[in-house]
This record gives structure tokens, C-alpha cells and sequence, in this order.
């Protein structure tokens, strides 16, 4: 890794990597529950690959008892221990387990997942799972600050929480598409406003809309002058735009410039310009 | 002058972007951002193709530096989520890429090199780990003999296996006038179960170095308890050519095996303790565990070789197969993994 990259901990349970870049990206660590519910299902997934391989095997009892005896034994030995390692590895820091709990191993300095990390840390289960059900591992979870096991820990590996695919914000509280919004008849701040509304205050306007009848009368007003307040001292729109809208209208048209744009891919797919005309190196 | 005015155009570019117009934005950003999607598939599908030319190299490091200032744009709007989630990804994907490749040039794994060269290099850089796993083993044998010969009541409770309770010439005895029930019809599973349970052993030995080492040592001080316990048994009875028999022949390889164990497991136990290394924790660890991951491999496929040899040869024993050639067997198994082990890739290394 470069000098000038860091990788530290925010308060939020996620780790951040400094890029030398100067640019920073969270990624969100995986909680206890999700890991156990992982956990839990590839122990499923184990047993059902012993309970196919040993029906398999049975067929070999026609040819030597032995034998088969002699596999069923690698077999409930060697499915525990490297159907993590297996799946890990081929599937990018993921099992099944992990994969529909929407959780992957990654390096803990962002680098790409090597075979020994994959290795060790599902091999040095045994460590974590004393004295029974996993005591150590949930114990040393819970005092890393990344969450990590002991495994974890000796492999120099996180488990992180991949993203929703459908985490979008619910828009509903926003009112019709298409609705005139006086905001909106000025382009350029209506931009610079989409850019200095930070996330927590967007999603708090959104919210507050959302839960507005359940309010009471006075606190009604009082949240939406305050957030109005917020958005109009971070933005000044001209007087025939504004000042004929209540808090709680501005509120609605803020949010609504902020969330309301058509999705950007398709359109630019469309228009895309040849990659020729990028500059090169 | 035209590189005035592209500096020029860019900023303007860049004006109108953070101030104005988060499409014309996203427009310029699509093609790069398609294009280092590609190269990142082309790269993490086959790492070990790297580029065809220093050209490309630039290309990709280009895409990426472009991608993480996009990133760096994008963070002050709020709601574009899935084009800042989608930049997040492709600028972790790159930045994994173009640092992972410093510290693995090559990642493809040669069956031949690992074993001649890579397995016994590893081993030889870490021989303080071996040494002392060795010492503590031989203390343990010491101890467990002592305390065999010392009250032979103990042996019961010290030794596992049945050896507790066994009479070394009555067993003797039995083996050597076909009355022992041995392992006829079963010796493929009995194979398979010695397997399993010295490399569980072996692993636990690796896993315990976790806990400062102190599990590692308590587990290799044990198997030479047991050791040093069943040999003093034999011994004294008179039955020392059986033992060497019945034990050098698989024992050569399986007791190195466990040792190799209890070696990765006080690797693991310097990287925890972090003696003399003034860097944290994770880096410390980060260092060793591709060491430990071979050593690892490499007791793996000795416990294999052992429990196919305990199964089918070690519980043979005279008239069946004399002990002489069973002892020389142990000894030339002995003799070739000493060979392996040290004297196996003493050539330059790819770094040299």
C-alpha cells in the first residue's frame, strides 16, 4: 500500500480507505447477527454436501465396505473444513452462506483477498470456536474494533456488508412525479443545492415528509421552519421562487431536486461519446 | 499552448461539473468508467495475464486515478447513491489491483516449485520456530518417560490409544502370532482416520499459536508426553525392535509432521508477540501468514503419506514383513524428508 494511503475507523461500524488519491470510501462491516445467519446457513449447505456425497459413496459398499468407510471419513473431515476455503477463494471472499447474507471477506487494507488469507482464517477455526459455539470468536468479534475473529485477525481479513441493490429511498412522501416545482425554474441553484445538501439532512427531510401527519400540529411547524431554515441558508433562491411556499412546500421542493432526476446510466448510455476521444495515459 | 488549453478546458470542465451539471458529469465519466469495468473484469479473471504493455499499464492506472477523483467529485451529492455506490466499487476494485500487484508478481501456483523450492525455503527461514518446537517435544518425551518409569501406575491415565492398559510383549506376542485382530478388512478407513486426526492435531497446533503461542506448546509438550511415555513402555518390556518397527516407519514422517505444526503455530505466536517489530498487529501477522499457509500445506500432505504408510506397512509385522526392512524403510524416510527439508531449493531465489 502507498505511504499516503491510511486505512482507519470511523464511529460508524464501517472502515474507511484513504486512497493516496486523497479520496476516502466506507465499507460497511458485517454485523454478528448476519455473520451467525451466514454461519448457520453454510453449516446447511455442509451437511447437505455430505448427506449427496454419502449417498454416492454408499454405492461403493458393493466394492469394498472399506473403502467407502475410509471416505465417508475424509469426507465429513474435509467438507467442514474446506468448503469455506473452497468457496472463499472461487467466489471472490464469498460462500453461500455469505452471499445471501450479502457479505463478503475482504483484505482489511482494501488489497485482493490472497489464498493464504482464505486459508488461515477458515483453518484457525478451531480457535475461535472454543470452548463451544464459537465463544472465543463472538468474544474477540466484539472487542476488534473491525469486527474481526481470531481467524480474522491472523489472516488480516474483514467481513464486509455489501450494499442493497434496491436501497433506493422510498420517493412516496415526495408527491406526484412531474409536479411543478418553483425551485426547479433555476437550474443553476438548484444544482449547487443538490450538491451541498449533505446525505443525513436529504434523508431527514425525506423522513420528516413521510411521518408529517403523524405529528403533532406544533411540532409540525417547528421541524420543517428548522429544516427550511437549513435549506434556504444553504441556498438562496429568488424571492417570486420562494417566498411564496411554506416551510413545509420548500421542505417537499428541496427534496424533491435532490432525489427527483431521471437515472442517470441509461441516458448516458445512450450518449455516450466514443472512448477514443479519452486522453490517453 | 495545447496543453494550456486542455488544462484550461479541463477546468472549466471541472467548473461546470461541481457547480453545474451533474449529467454532463456522469456523460464524460461513463466511457472511463465502462472502460476500467472491463480491464478490472479482464485483470480478476485471469490476474496472472497482467498487461501486454507498459502502455496498458498506464492506461488502467489512468482509469483509475480518473475514477477516484470522479469518486471524490461525487461525494457532496447527496442522493446520487447508485453512481457514487458504483464509483465506490470500481475504485476499491482498482485500487486492489494496482497495489495487490507489488506484493504478488505472480500468483500462479507450480506443484513442483512449491514442493522443491518454496516449502523448504519457508521452512528453512523460520528454523528458530522448528528448533524449539523440537526441544519441546523432546522435553515432553523426557517428562513422559520419567513418569512411566516412575510410576507405572500413571501410565493408564498418560497414555491414550489403549496403550494405557496394553502389556507391550503380550501385544508383541499377539502381532507376531497372527492372533491380533489387526485391522483386517479395514485398513483404507483406519488410513483415512489417522489421517484426519493427526492433521487435526497438527492444525489445532497451527491455531493455538493465537494464544501467545502457549497452546501450540502445551499441545507439542503432550504428543511428546504420549511418545516418550509408549517408548519407555516398549523399552523396558525388551520390545525395542518391534518399536522401531512398528514406529519409525510412519512416525519418521508423522511426528516432523506434527512438529511442522507446532512451527507455523509459534510463527504465529512471534507475529502476535511481535517480538522485536516495531509495526502494529495486523501487519505483523499480514507478513507471516503467507509462510504459515505453506507450512501449513506442507504437514498436510506428510500426515497423507503417513497415514497411508501406519495403515498399510507399520502395522505389518514379523513373519509378515521383517523388522529390518521395516526400520530401513523408516530410516530412508527419515533420511529423505531431512533432505527435503534441508537441503531441497538452496539455489537463488527468483528475488536474487
Amino acid at each position: 500500500m502507498a505511504n499516503s494511503s491510511a486505512v482507519h475507523l470511523q464511529r460508524a461500524p464501517a472502515l474507511v480507505i484513504r486512497l493516496p488519491e486523497g479520496v476516502d470510501f466506507a465499507l460497511p462491516l458485517a454485523g454478528p447477527m448476519a455473520r451467525f445467519l451466514a454461519l448457520l446457513v453454510d453449516f446447511l449447505v455442509e451437511m447437505a454436501i455430505c448427506y449427496v456425497l454419502g449417498t454416492v459413496l454408499q454405492v461403493l459398499a458393493v466394492l469394498s465396505f472399506d473403502v467407502m468407510r475410509a471416505l465417508f471419513v475424509l469426507m465429513y473431515f474435509l467438507v467442514p473444513m474446506l468448503y469455506g476455503v473452497v468457496c472463499e477463494w472461487w467466489l471472490r471472499g464469498q460462500t453461500i452462506g455469505k452471499r445471501m447474507m450479502r457479505l463478503r471477506v475482504m483484505d482489511a487494507t482494501g488489497l485482493r483477498l490472497r489464498f493464504s488469507q482464505v486459508l488461515l482464517r477458515n483453518l484457525l477455526r478451531p480457535v475461535d470456536s472454543l470452548p463451544a459455539c464459537y465463544l472465543v470468536g463472538g468474544a474477540a468479534f466484539f472487542l476488534s474494533r473491525r469486527g474481526q475473529r481470531l481467524g480474522d485477525l491472523a489472516a488480516g481479513t474483514i467481513v464486509v456488508r455489501l450494499p442493497e441493490d434496491d436501497d433506493e429511498p422510498d420517493l412516496s412522501p415526495l408527491g406526484e412525479t412531474g409536479k411543478y416545482n418553483s425551485l426547479s425554474d433555476h437550474p443553476v441553484l438548484a444544482a449547487r443545492l443538490r450538491q451541498r445538501v449533505p446525505a443525513a439532512e436529504a434523508a431527514a427531510a425525506l423522513a420528516a415528509l413521510a411521518r408529517r401527519n403523524q405529528l403533532e400540529p406544533a411540532a409540525r411547524v417547528e421541524v420543517f421552519a428548522r429544516l427550511a431554515a437549513r435549506f434556504r441558508a444553504l441556498v438562496t433562491f429568488p424571492e417570486e421562487s420562494a417566498a411564496d411556499l411554506s416551510d413545509e412546500a420548500y421542505v417537499r421542493n428541496v427534496a424533491d431536486l435532490v432525489f427527483r432526476r431521471p437515472a442517470l446510466p441509461e441516458r448516458f448510455k445512450l450518449q455516450a461519446p466514443s472512448l477514443k476521444e479519452a486522453p490517453k495515459g | 499552448m495545447s496543453g494550456y488549453l486542455a488544462l484550461l478546458g479541463s477546468s472549466f470542465e471541472f467548473f461546470c461539473l461541481v457547480i453545474l451539471d451533474l449529467e454532463r458529469f456522469a456523460l464524460a465519466g461513463q466511457p472511463h468508467w465502462d472502460e476500467l469495468e472491463a480491464t478490472l473484469q479482464r485483470l480478476e479473471n485471469d490476474p496472472d495475464r497482467g498487461f501486454h504493455d507498459l502502455a496498458a499499464a498506464q492506461r488502467f492506472h489512468y482509469l483509475y486515478q480518473r475514477a477516484a477523483s470522479d469518486l471524490g467529485r461525487l461525494a457532496s451529492f447527496s442522493a446520487e447513491t447508485s453512481l457514487r455506490r458504483r464509483l465506490e466499487g470500481l475504485v476499491a476494485r482498482a485500487y486492489a489491483e494496482l497495489h495487490s500487484a507489488r506484493e504478488a508478481r505472480d500468483t500462479r501456483w507450480r506443484p513442483l516449485v512449491w514442493l522443491l523450492e518454496t516449502f523448504p525455503r519457508t521452512f528453512r527461514r523460520h528454523a528458530g520456530a522448528w528448533w524449539l518446537a523440537v526441544a519441546v517435544t523432546l522435553l515432553g518425551s523426557v517428562v513422559g518417560a520419567f513418569l512411566v518409569a516412575a510410576d507405572p501406575e500413571a501410565k493408564a491415565s498418560l497414555l491414550p490409544f489403549g496403550h494405557g492398559e496394553m502389556n507391550p510383549s503380550e501385544r508383541v506376542a499377539k502381532e507376531e502370532a497372527g492372533r491380533s485382530k489387526g485391522l483386517a478388512n479395514r485398513r483404507s478407513s483406519f488410513a483415512a482416520e489417522l489421517m484426519a486426526n493427526n492433521i487435526r492435531v497438527s492444525l489445532k497446533a497451527v491455531a493455538f499459536g493465537l494464544t501467545w503461542g502457549i497452546g501450540t506448546l502445551a499441545i507439542l509438550f503432550y504428543n511428546g508426553v504420549i511418545l516418550g511415555g509408549v517408548m519407555l513402555d516398549y523399552l523396558r518390556a525388551g520390545e525395542g525392535l518391534f518399536l522401531a518397527g512398528w514406529i519409525l516407519p510412519h512416525g519418521s514422517t508423522e511426528i516432523p509432521a506434527i512438529v511442522l505444526g507446532g512451527q507455523a503455530g509459534l510463527m504465529l505466536a512471534r507475529g502476535v508477540i511481535g517480538w522485536g517489530a516495531r509495526v502494529p498487529l495486523g501487519r505483523r501477522l499480514r507478513a507471516i501468514a503467507p509462510d504459515v499457509a505453506t507450512i501449513i500445506g506442507g504437514l498436510a500432505l506428510l500426515l497423507v503419506w503417513a497415514g497411508i504408510v501406519e495403515s498399510f506397512l507399520s502395522q505389518y509385522h514379523e513373519p509378515v514383513l521383517p523388522y529390518w526392512l521395516k526400520i530401513t524403510f523408516g530410516v530412508a524416510n527419515l533420511a529423505i524428508l531431512g533432505a527435503w527439508l534441508f537441503l531441497c531449493g538452496r539455489g537463488p531465489t527468483p528475488e536474487d
